[in-house]
């Protein structure tokens, strides 16, 4: 019953949707500023906004309207106000400009602003130069979609987030490119919401920044050459498919950077040229299959605190230290993965190694015990100690070895 | 003075081991370039070859020349010229040559290859081991009249330098883990020219963001153009002071 009444609900909508008037503004029409029509408009009324710079103050919707840009009108916000509220459910936002919002240490000025709302629609504009770029708090089921965020300033204090998601459910923040932000994407006590097809780079903090946030999932997105890489937090369930992680490089800087994560899925991902692939830490139950670490210093980082992660059919290619763990203690499984290193053989031809594999290295071992040892990289000695410490393991960790490593690259 | 030079110089060139160490490079070389699939990985596997390779032949060669023109050497002395001429002639057709070997035999496909800072780089510090390695070679071979002994302390020189020196800095690390010793160990890398050329290759090869902590205070004293000039001073005083050493010891030394 509830079902057929929501759908009629929608139906309704959709009707007065449809019987919204259309009203534009423009310096040669009937409206001369947005906050004009929004002040005429009824709920379901479409404004079709022409080109031109628009000093609004602060525009605050407050009516379930639709806003189109045509031909990418600009919204200015002068370095002094929050450029667009919107405090209204169902409202579209499409094809603005929207430039120079406040900077404030106090309140956090956006480029668009969504309070408290449902079904609210952002897309296809283009963000520049705001303090946050777009910001959702308390909303449910809204569309962030084809913006582009761009910010150029140079301390992390006065810039804000690109896309800041705070207390929200069922977001879609779908094919956004965002760049010289603080954190690309940041979500916070966000769940059930997807983060798809994105590319976050060279933001100054993280690509994409993620605390309490359950049962979210992110799939095919970029973070490239960001301060500090990706960072997943205190959160479970959550999905990472096919996402590229590149070029995260300094010091500090990791692919992704997991803490307190349970029960999540790390699936076909690619790592290349990170300085630490993927550093974990207390987190337990997790996946991770046919991913492809390449060229990365450390392709995982794994501290003993980690409990029942699966690796398998993962492929590590060209990493300076496969893996790097702190302590003996292993409770994870590293069965059936290819390493380039590997200099077993394989009798039965079963394409399966017939030795193990012992991914630590001793002298990985010894740099994260005494950093400073770090001056005999790539020397003589420390080769020498990592043959013989292959042959009778004695210092690096006797359970973390591949029991089964493949002698072939799992074709991704 | 300069006519002792380029006859030296031109017996060490026609000489077959020098041609045969140019070809070994070329060889190593051009297979580590057309082996690797990034140029930077090439590089990262010849940095062995300078490390290890060149330094090896570089003193092995230098001591067994000297030893065997001990004759040529007496001969010299016999005429009236100065030791220290006849000691720098030497010093100099011994370190030019190889080095000469060295540049036909990487330094030019290393360029070729990979025109960029940390092939130049690459290539000044192969001169520099080259020549700092020579300097040491007749500081052995000034120490004893013994031809076996003085190529037994090569080797040891060798040895000593590029593996036992890390083992004792390991050793340091361990028994004093528990102080600050990065800023030491700026300190420590310059008691060894290997280090020293190693450090100094692999920042400029982008990998010093994986050295951590370390590698960032080694950046900073090392990376500045301060830190490549005095570390290029220290490379220098390493050649200057072992042969200056010898010369004393050559000048006194009743032959």
């Amino acid at each position: 019953m509830k079902k057929v009444l929501f759908s009629i609900l929608i139906a309704i909508c959709c009707a007065l949707q449809a019987e919204g008037r259309v009203m534009h503004v423009g310096s040669a029409q009937a409206f001369k500023s947005v906050s004009a029509a929004v002040a005429d408009a009824l709920s379901g009324d479409t404004i079709l906004v022409d080109y031109g710079v628009y000093h609004e103050g602060n525009l605050v919707i407050d009516k379930s309207v639709t806003l189109r840009g045509v031909g990418l009108p600009v919204i200015d916000g002068e370095h002094k106000f929050e450029n667009v509220s919107i405090k209204a459910d169902g409202v579209v936002l499409d094809g603005f400009k929207i430039c120079n919002s406040g900077i404030s240490g106090i309140i956090d000025f956006a480029g668009i602003k969504i309070y408290n709302r449902h079904y609210v629609s952002v897309k296809n504009n283009v963000i520049e130069d705001c303090f946050f770029g777009i910001y959702s708090q308390y909303c449910i089921n809204c569309t962030i979609k084809n913006n582009r965020l761009a910010a150029h300033q140079q301390h992390e204090q006065q810039s804000g987030n690109g896309i800041h998601c705070w207390k929200s459910d069922s977001m879609q923040i779908i094919g956004n490119n965002i760049s010289g932000h603080r954190d690309g994407i940041y979500f916070e006590f966000v769940t059930n919401s997807v983060i798809w097809r994105n590319v976050s780079e060279k933001n100054m903090r993280y690509g994409l920044h993620f605390m309490f946030s359950n049962s979210d999932t992110y799939a095919s997105n970029v973070f490239e050459n960001n301060g500090a890489g990706v960072a997943v937090m205190f959160s479970n369930h959550v999905k990472m498919f096919h996402n590229y992680f590149k070029e995260n490089w300094g010091d500090g800087a990791y692919g992704i950077l997991l803490k307190e994560i349970s029960d999540s899925y790390i699936d076909g991902n690619v790592f290349e040229r990170n300085t630490s692939g993927i550093f974990i830490e207390g987190a337990s139950r997790i996946e991770m299959y046919r991913n492809s670490f390449k060229d990365n210093g450390w392709a995982l980082k794994i501290q003993a605190s980690c409990m029942d992660i699966t690796l398998r059919d993962n492929n590590f290619c060209g990493n300076t230290f496969d893996v790097g763990t702190n302590g003996s203690l292993v409770l994870n499984n590293f069965d059936h993965n290819y390493w380039d290193k590997y200099e077993g053989y394989d009798l039965d031809r079963n394409r399966v190694g017939d030795i193990p594999y012992r991914p630590v290295s001793m002298y990985s071992k010894i740099v994260e015990k005494y950093p400073p040892a770090m001056i005999l990289f790539r020397s003589l000695i420390t080769s020498l100690m990592d043959k013989s410490e292959k042959v009778v393991p004695s210092l690096t960790p006797e359970n973390l070895k591949d029991n089964h490593p493949l002698m072939f690259k799992v074709p991704l | 003075m300069r006519k002792i030079l380029k006859y030296i110089l031109l017996d060490i060139l026609r000489n077959k081991i020098v041609l045969a160490y140019t070809l070994f490079l070329l060889a190593i070389t051009f297979t580590v370039f057309g082996l690797e699939d990034s140029t930077q990985k090439g590089l990262l596997s010849l940095l062995n070859l300078i490390l290890f390779i060149v330094p090896l032949v570089c003193i092995i060669f230098a001591t067994i020349y000297i030893y065997n023109s001990a004759e040529f050497i007496e001969l010299l002395v016999s005429q009236p010229l100065k030791r220290k001429n006849i000691w720098l002639s030497l010093f100099g057709g011994l370190a030019g040559a190889l080095s000469f070997a060295f540049i036909i035999g990487a330094g030019l496909p290393v360029l070729f290859f990979e025109r960029s800072a940390t092939g130049l780089m690459m290539v000044l510090m192969g001169v520099l081991i080259s020549v700092i390695f020579v300097a040491i070679a007749m500081l052995a071979a000034v120490s004893t009249r013994d031809k076996a002994k003085g190529i037994g302390l090569a080797i040891l020189l060798w040895l000593y330098f590029s593996l036992m020196f890390d083992g004792l800095v390991l050793f340091i690390l361990f028994q004093f883990a528990d102080y600050p010793l990065e800023r030491l160990m700026v300190g420590i890398s310059a008691l060894n020219p290997v280090d020293l050329a190693r450090i100094l290759i692999l920042l400029k090869m982008d990998v010093s963001a994986l050295m951590g902590y370390t590698g960032a205070i080694f950046k900073d004293f090392f990376g500045t153009d301060k830190g490549s000039f005095i570390s290029v001073l220290v490379m220098l005083l390493w050649i200057f002071l072992p042969f200056m050493y010898s010369l004393r010891k050559f000048k006194r030394k009743d032959l």
